[in-house]
């Protein structure tokens, strides 16, 4: 009798709802336990260090606030990103659309913040976030529905370029004091107000993130997205203007992340800086991904990251564990929820005992 | 019994998911036998041999090898038994030699002797009677041609037991006769040689017994000459079949769809019709035959405005109104224009549906446009699915289970009967039946047949001769993108087509 193979894997046919969502709380419990271990190669007590870190994003009122502050921009480009990956268009610009929005916000912040009241400027800031964040994302779309080109390296190479305008904006034409290179700070009239203790954007993405759900579930434009996302030919076989449903799925997500781009420098930083998308657009790849391009997902996951992010510093100043595990933590999660996609579409098969014939 | 088989299932079984593919089978071959794996689609029939050749393993049962029990976990370990598959699908490196081919993955020592390995490519060639230059790159070679290659790549592998799926499938006439002499050269050596098939009368032709498989069960094996072409059918399925295709003498037909001089280029630009010129009647089925790649596709694609048109006239002539040349229009213009044009492409999943969509988002292929505004309407769609669902007899969950995840047969339900839906004026095809069951294939036969009775213009592209010959009223013979001739379907034989399709001096008939 030869020797059987020791492990196979089988497709599972029909996973059920609620297996499925098991296998996922499993991969988050892993990943609890290998970022435990992690902590605890830093030198601290793992049970300890996630107390710091559930306590210092939401203990306290005012910590909430500062966790939801860093939700609303990684909600924000999730959504963003959302019709774009359904279309299976591989937009990773987010980063130099949130640059560039914040760019032509601030713009007007700059040269009218002094001159405009606030029920003036704040719109036609975001208005500029949005047709700058629009056209950044429009250029590597032009260049892929008409000669196909590559859109992944394309956008990702846009964001170095967005950041260095802003890099030269700090040391030039926009520089405060000569020698600073620092862009001075927002007049009070170029600032979003606040709500419930923090600048209104969150209000915004949250509106955005209802939006996105209709939008690539009951309309037309989602429709198209979908059947393109799926296969060209069928596309054009329906009937679908191919290019232009490119073209404008593109736009409308360099919009929302050219907005995004205005809430952060309005609302957040008051200020315009290189790094003023801070890796959000990165990051919102990340939570497109884990979410699966549901947007009320996204809201879950934005959050979970934020916490992740904010409980880190606190872990820094209070067990001196280096705020940077807070990426190895994030990292862990994907990979654990990414790789558990495997665990509820196919099954593995042991073979223990000796078949007999 | 304890005769010594050169194969053996004993108890197979094998489980995707919930699906059983194969159930407790039991079954053997012997050397110099021609053994026809008979079975309608998703019988099972693929699934056991690619256990045999390496690429699935059973969940229950053992599979003997000159009554040895073997363990094959990859296809290496089934060229060490000796068994060789040749795909459907081949599976061959377009821009290297036949030679290269044939060598590619063998682990030999040292440099690659183009002569010696050359030498016994053309050995193998002359003993059993291939046809093959060993230095011909794989892209310039025909359908046929490239079958020779995977043959000869299992033969100089040293394999004796020969599985070939559908080898016939995408052979013409005169070319599956060369196989089968080939086959049975093979036999004569005393290799023991399956044939996966569809084609009762090829199994008839070449094979010694016929096993028969359905709904993952071995149902008989039995001598070929002492069975009839109705039993095997009758096993097949499992009840009686009428085998007849209904062809009515077409009454009052009129030009539908005239095409002329039409020339157009794939994206290489390569020209893939040249001068294409037919007539098209509402109320008869237009066949179109060829070898693959002759033009069909592109034929259909530019009369359904996917695809640009070099030059060339496609005018439209619909009942009571002007006439109309639907060149250079897009399908929504064509639409737009009153043009009921049906098209059931070739690509299913890729051009007719979306596979990760339920019925009813794939029927809003059709219609997600017909109403003004943003937000999309389904009702209609969602009645056209239901109605599909019943009126065909889809096997599938709900309406809203993902089209992929159908069979192949209800799949073509869906797009098909979506298409009828639109009481089309012209109905096109590609390869309609492929890779369907009988009994699907006789629905989707007499689905055509009764647009032809509603006075439709059909076009049907086929690649099993002897249903273009029952089915259509004329046959149009594709050729490297030009027609070589039309003929009449009634009068015509199957070695007529098969010669015009390979022929490439232009011949008149009709």
């Amino acid at each position: 009798m030869e020797k059987k193979p020791f492990v196979r894997i089988a497709k599972r046919e029909n996973a059920s709802y609620l297996s499925a969502w098991l296998i996922r709380l499993l991969a988050f419990v892993l990943a609890l336990i290998l970022g435990g271990i992690v902590f605890m190669c830093a030198g601290a007590n793992p049970i300890s260090a996630y107390k710091t870190i559930i306590e210092g994003s939401l203990g306290k009122a005012h910590r909430i606030r500062q966790t939801v502050k860093v939700a609303i921009p990684l909600l924000g480009t999730a959504v963003a990103l959302a019709p774009c990956f359904r279309m299976k268009y591989w937009n990773c610009g987010a980063e130099g659309q949130i640059t560039m929005g914040a760019v032509g916000a601030s713009f007007f912040a700059i040269y009218f913040g002094a001159k405009w009241p606030s029920v003036l400027l704040l719109p036609i800031m975001g208005l500029a976030g949005i047709v700058f964040g629009a056209l950044w994302s429009l250029l590597p779309a032009i260049f892929k529905a008409r000669w196909g080109t590559n859109e992944t390296l394309f956008t990702l190479m846009l964001n170095y370029i967005a950041i260095g305008i802003v890099a030269w904006l700090q040391g030039g034409p926009w520089e405060g004091m000569p020698g600073s290179q620092i862009i001075p700070t927002f007049k009070e009239s170029a600032v979003l107000p606040s709500v419930l203790g923090v600048h209104c954007g969150w209000i915004m993405v949250l509106i955005l993130m209802f939006f996105m759900y209709f939008y690539l579930n009951f309309t037309k434009h989602g429709y198209e997205v979908a059947v393109l996302g799926e296969s060209e030919n069928t596309a054009r076989y329906a009937g679908m203007k191919v290019r232009t449903i490119i073209l404008r799925t593109a736009l409308l997500s360099g919009a929302i992340s050219g907005l995004v781009g205005f809430m952060v420098c309005s609302g957040t930083d008051q200020t315009l800086f290189a790094n003023v998308a801070n890796g959000v657009g990165f990051t919102a790849i990340t939570i497109a991904w884990l979410s699966q391009l549901n947007p009320f997902a996204m809201l879950i996951i934005s959050m979970m990251l934020a916490i992740l992010s904010k409980g880190s510093s606190a872990l820094q100043s209070s067990l001196s564990v280096p705020a940077s595990v807070s990426g190895i933590m994030t990292g862990i999660l994907l990979m654990t929820l990414l790789g558990c996609e495997f665990f509820i579409n196919y099954r593995l098969i042991f073979n223990f005992k000796k078949e007999v014939l | 019994m304890e005769t010594v088989h050169a194969v053996e299932f004993r108890g197979i079984t094998k489980r995707f998911g919930d699906v059983i593919a194969n159930n407790n089978v039991n079954l053997y071959l012997d050397r110099g036998v021609v053994m026809s794996l008979l079975g309608e689609n998703g019988s099972g029939k693929t699934t056991l041999m690619n256990m045999l050749s390496g690429i699935y393993y059973p969940d229950e049962g053992q599979i003997l090898i000159d009554g040895k029990p073997v363990t094959i976990r990859s296809p290496k370990d089934a060229y060490s038994y000796g068994i060789g598959m040749i795909h459907q699908h081949f599976k061959l490196v377009e821009v290297f030699t036949a030679a290269e081919n044939i060598v590619l993955g063998l682990e030999t020592e040292g440099r690659l002797d183009r002569k010696q390995i050359n030498r016994k490519v053309s050995e193998i060639a002359s003993k059993y009677g291939f046809d093959i230059d060993p230095a011909k790159k794989i892209h310039d070679m025909s359908v046929s041609e490239k079958q020779t290659v995977e043959i000869i790549k299992v033969l100089y592998r040293g394999a004796d037991i020969l599985i070939l799926d559908e080898p016939t499938a995408v052979l013409t006439p005169q070319e599956t006769a060369k196989l089968f002499d080939v086959i049975r050269a093979m036999k004569a050596d005393g290799k023991a040689i399956i044939i996966i098939t569809h084609k009762l009368n090829e199994v008839k032709e070449i094979s010694d017994v016929v096993a028969i498989m359905r709904k993952g069960e071995h149902i008989a094996t039995a001598h070929t000459n002492s069975v009839s072409e109705t039993d095997m059918t009758e096993m097949m399925v499992g009840r009686k079949v009428e085998l007849s295709i209904r062809r009515e003498e077409p009454v009052n037909i009129k030009p539908r769809l005239t095409v002329a001089n039409l020339t157009c280029r794939n994206s290489e630009g390569i020209k893939k019709l040249s001068n294409v010129g037919f007539v098209a009647y509402g109320g008869e089925i237009l066949g179109v035959a060829g070898i693959a790649g002759s033009g069909q596709k592109e034929l259909l694609e530019a009369i359904a405005g996917l695809r640009r048109i070099e030059s060339g006239s496609i005018i439209y002539s619909p009942e009571g109104r002007t006439t109309m040349d639907l060149v250079g229009m897009s399908p929504t213009d064509i639409k737009d224009a009153g043009v009921a044009l049906a098209f059931v492409p070739e690509d299913r999943l890729g051009m007719g549906l979306v596979g990760s969509m339920g019925m009813t988002d794939n029927m809003l292929l059709r219609n997600w446009n017909a109403k003004k505004g943003l937000v999309i309407d389904k009702s209609e769609s969602k009645k056209m699915a239901e109605s599909i669902f019943t009126e065909l007899e889809v096997v599938a969950p709900s309406i809203d289970y993902p089209v992929r995840k159908l069979s192949g047969g209800n799949v073509q339900k869906v797009l098909v009967g979506r298409e009828i839906a639109s009481s089309p004026s012209v109905f096109m095809s590609a390869y309609a039946v492929r890779g369907l069951d009988i009994n699907t294939s006789y629905i989707i036969y007499e689905l055509m047949a009764k647009q032809k009775d509603r006075g439709c213009a059909v076009i049907y592209v086929g690649e099993d001769l002897d249903v273009l010959l029952s089915l259509c009223d004329r046959i149009m013979v594709l050729c490297d993108g030009k027609v070589n001739a039309i003929v009449d379907a009634r009068v015509t034989t199957k070695e007529e087509i098969g010669l015009l399709m390979t022929s490439h001096d232009k011949k008149e008939s009709q």
